[in-house]
């Protein structure tokens, strides 16, 4: 696909496993909505799974005007080819002009497939979406309302912004966590298109044999406050701090990758880059330097709170509230003056 | 059942040791301050090849695209025991963006398939400068392969079908894929093996044409173009010879159709780059005493940030 189609729609490919729909779908919509009101268009999810009805529903009330919702019974586990011969058929049947995948495994397998089967450019791990115009240096030619595409690359060390100027749709996979999840409205009201895709036999590459979920012991991302620490705080003993300031404020506990890495926590509890983006309402760091892939994911925190016995500590530069000083002092003072509030 | 196995590397800059050094003024990374390594999640992929021929018997071929010194990736795996290596290399595929590189990358192993048909191609999971995870689907869509992502260990292969175990994200589950197919692996796969010593002097003397023109070119500066050009081929000859000349292919060799390289076919282009740029040192400063401590939580309680 290469001709823009300017009137085209913004779609959600939301994201359903084993009858559950994920977060990130509805987080999506509230991004896709603004991306649709400032271009004028609508704002479309696609939603394909062995029963959608429910969903298209819950998809509806967070911000579609539209739902595609695929059904057959085959389709309630993921699996790549159908999922992406299904979208892709749609992309260009209705010739949408941006369309948005949750940056899940799932999401990460399927956008790949269908870009490359329509032809079109992907980001991937986007943190942002954004509309602009842009000026291509090499021919000079300059175009209206483009998707700005923003992501960190270079392990974090730098943020692009991508545009794909000629070849659409523009499309692009969106990290978790990043977007805010919209509130649900009852009485919102959307065109629901139920149809049987047209999927045979061989379409189904993959024998799925057996599969598992873990259940996850811990979701940061709904946590309203986060207490987090890292390996270097001094041993398990002393990361029992972060326990207990955690179990002073009704927090979860968060951790660094270097944490997780040693073994002091489970891979659940990491934030950052390579773990969960966050955004809670507050967000206390506990000897955590703040490599650039940890601030990545929790410098969007409202309030952050740094306790480090280094100064120079990256960690300060995104903190609203810095405490230079030995977190084994520092730490049960605040325990202290938490229980002691009312 | 001997299996013909494809693995696509890549050479990366070692985005973990980054400094601000390798950081231009204008946000822009000097990929030459830093070191260049085997893309991490390669090594899986390779090495979970090499344990499959191990075990079935085949071959491994290890493909990659870049620069003459990506040759440096091809020597590793040539040390761990892969059997053939290719370089791509191509002034026309610079700026390839991730469907593009796709696309070069399906070319190339359908030249490879020419040979002999491909079983299965297995690339890691992602390259550590992007992260992007977008180029191994890509390839598989291109090749109209059914692709196994984010593979941790390959269980058994029998009758035509492969069955691995594969990270959901949300825990595991078990696949099995019909062959020929295309893997991605995680770094939870097979622990990479050392470079074998003997493989290491078996080939450290290996090199790409390009490679060798450069050598020639810094060892012989003022010569005459004619004499570079004959040193280089008879240095190339005496390598091939000994079985240690690195093939080489352009996007022609591939027969790739240009629309589809480089800048002209890549739909995404970079609109602007910032290096991380830290927020101003704005926070509130808290000493480390009972009452500023304590003052601190009031201020939190009171804005109900502790609720």
């Amino acid at each position: 696909m290469t001709e823009p189609n300017r009137k085209g729609d913004v779609w959600v490919i939301a994201e359903q496993n084993d009858g559950q729909l994920h977060d990130v779908s509805l987080e999506l919509l509230s991004k896709g909505r603004q991306l649709a009101d400032t271009l004028g268009v609508r704002l479309a999810a696609v939603l394909l799974g062995a029963k959608v009805q429910e969903h298209a529903q819950r998809l509806v009330q967070h911000g579609a005007d539209a739902v595609l919702a695929g059904e057959d019974k085959r389709l309630g586990h993921y699996q790549t080819n159908p999922f992406a011969k299904v979208v892709a058929g749609l992309v260009q049947k209705h010739r949408p002009q941006i369309v948005i995948f949750g940056a899940t495994p799932v999401g990460r397998d399927l956008a790949p497939r269908v870009a490359s089967a329509v032809r079109a450019g992907l980001t991937a791990d986007c943190t942002d979406l954004d509309i602009g115009e842009h000026v291509e240096p090499h021919t000079n030619r300059k175009y209206e309302r483009l998707l700005y595409q923003i992501r960190p690359a270079f392990g974090g060390n730098i943020i692009a912004t991508i545009v794909n100027p000629e070849r659409w749709p523009q499309m692009a996979t969106v990290r978790e966590g990043v977007m805010r999840m919209p509130e649900a409205d009852a009485k919102r009201r959307g065109e629901v298109t139920r149809f049987a895709p047209d999927l045979a036999a061989g379409d189904f590459a993959l024998k799925i044999l057996e599969h598992h979920a873990a259940v996850r012991k811990v979701n940061l991302k709904a946590a309203r406050i986060i207490v987090a620490g890292r390996a270097g705080v001094g041993g398990k003993e002393n990361f029992r701090l972060v326990w207990d300031l955690a179990n002073a404020l009704g927090a979860a506990a968060g951790a660094s990758r270097a944490a997780v890495d040693s073994g002091w926590i489970d891979k659940d509890h990491q934030v950052g880059q390579t773990g969960t983006t966050v955004r809670p309402a507050l967000y206390i760091a506990i000897g955590i330097s703040g490599a650039v892939q940890h601030r990545a994911g929790m410098s969007e925190a409202q309030k952050i709170v740094a306790i480090n016995a280094d100064p120079k500590a990256p960690i300060f530069s995104v903190a609203h509230y810095g405490i230079v000083g030995d977190l084994n002092r520092v730490v049960p003072m605040m325990i202290d003056a938490i229980k002691k509030r009312v | 059942m001997p299996y013909n196995m494809v693995v696509l590397v890549k050479q990366v800059p070692d985005t973990k040791r980054i400094t601000g050094e390798a950081m231009r003024d204008d946000g822009t990374v000097n990929r030459g301050s830093l070191p260049a390594i085997f893309n991490p999640e390669d090594l899986h992929a390779l090495e979970l090849a090499l344990e499959l021929k191990e075990r079935y018997g085949g071959r491994v071929t290890v493909i990659t695209m870049g620069p003459p010194q990506a040759c440096q990736v091809l020597r590793d795996s040539l040390e761990r025991g892969a059997d053939d290596v290719v370089l791509i290399t191509d002034r026309r595929a610079a700026a390839s963006d991730t469907l593009a590189t796709s696309y070069i990358l399906s070319c190339a192993v359908r030249k490879a398939a020419e040979k002999a048909p491909v079983d299965l191609v297995l690339c890691g999971r992602q390259a550590i400068d992007g992260d992007t995870a977008q180029v191994p689907p890509q390839t598989a869509e291109k090749l109209g392969l059914p692709q196994v992502t984010y593979v941790e260990s390959v269980e058994e292969i029998a009758g035509g079908r492969l069955r691995a175990k594969r990270n959901t994200g949300r825990g595991w589950e078990r696949v099995e894929a019909p062959m020929p197919c295309l893997l991605t692996v995680t770094d939870a796969g097979p622990e990479p093996r050392p470079p074998s010593a003997k493989r290491i002097m078996a080939v450290k003397r290996a090199r790409s044409r390009a490679e060798i023109q450069g050598e020639v070119a810094a060892a012989m500066t003022g010569a005459m173009p004619e004499a570079v050009a004959a040193e280089v081929e008879k240095r190339a000859a005496a390598l091939a010879a000994r079985g240690l000349l690195i093939p080489q292919w352009t996007l022609d060799d591939i027969r790739a159709d240009l629309q589809w390289c480089g800048r002209d076919g890549s739909p995404t282009k970079v609109k602007r780059i910032q290096s991380v740029i830290l927020k101003g040192s704005g926070f509130k400063k808290v000493e480390p005493t009972k009452e500023a401590v304590a003052g601190m939580v009031h201020e939190l309680i009171e804005d109900h940030t502790i609720g």
